[in-house]
């Protein structure tokens, strides 16, 4: 079972828990971006981001069933924000259960390394000084 | 044709879209052939693709009337 959407509103960790809840899970993993107050030493005000959302959607879902073929994962949640993120503020979360953690850890993992890879969702980085597209230039 | 276009090309276009008049069929090499030489600063980019139909396609996908094309900058969710 997949849950999968994109988001302009907060995401909210304790429904995308309790979605992926079920009996015969032994394990869930979930792993939370959280938007961060320094890169490369310079300070972040925000971040502001953007989705080609239908294709979004569709690659997330490609995510999402790969790994419920490749591990024995029994639900896999994503839910990805866009707009502008303060500091501390959640751009992301996946939550994977399975009966047991090792499937739930590594099919995770596969998907927020994936998602990060393939996902058409691009972040703009905005400091006191100026802003940048995140990954745009070598 | 319109192209879409996000993150720092939506900058490089200075808008969501442009249109590209094409006179023959043309494949996606083609296309990002023209886009180069009007957007130089899309060489910049450490790389670029072009989806097609909300995929990601190949040089020689060849762009049909009516598909829906745009510029996918590197991503960087998460």
């Amino acid at each position: 079972m997949t849950n999968i959407k994109i988001s302009s509103a907060s995401l909210d960790v304790q429904s995308c828990i309790a979605w992926s809840r079920a009996p015969e899970a032994g394990g869930i993993d979930v792993f939370i971006g959280s938007v961060r107050n320094m890169t490369k030493g310079k300070s972040v005000v925000r971040l502001e981001f953007e989705a080609y959302e239908s294709m979004a959607l569709k690659e997330m879902e490609k995510i999402a069933a790969y790994a419920l073929t490749k591990w024995p994962v029994h639900k896999i949640l994503i839910h990805h924000r866009t707009g502008v993120l303060a500091v501390g503020e959640i751009p992301v979360i996946i939550v994977v259960s399975a009966a047991r953690r090792g499937a739930a850890f590594e099919a995770c993992r596969y998907a927020i390394d994936t998602l990060k890879e393939t996902v058409p969702i691009w972040k703009k980085e905005v400091f006191e000084d100026g802003e940048h597209w995140v990954a745009a230039h070598p | 044709m319109r192209v879409l276009a996000f993150g720092i090309a939506k900058e490089i276009f200075g808008g969501a879209s442009v249109e590209v008049l094409e006179n023959t069929t043309l494949s996606v090499a083609g296309l990002q052939a023209i886009l180069e030489e009007r957007y130089p600063r899309l060489k910049q980019l450490s790389s670029f693709m072009i989806a097609v139909n909300g995929e990601y396609s190949q040089p020689g996908t060849i762009i049909h009337k009516g598909d829906e094309v745009a510029i996918i900058p590197p991503v960087s969710g998460g």
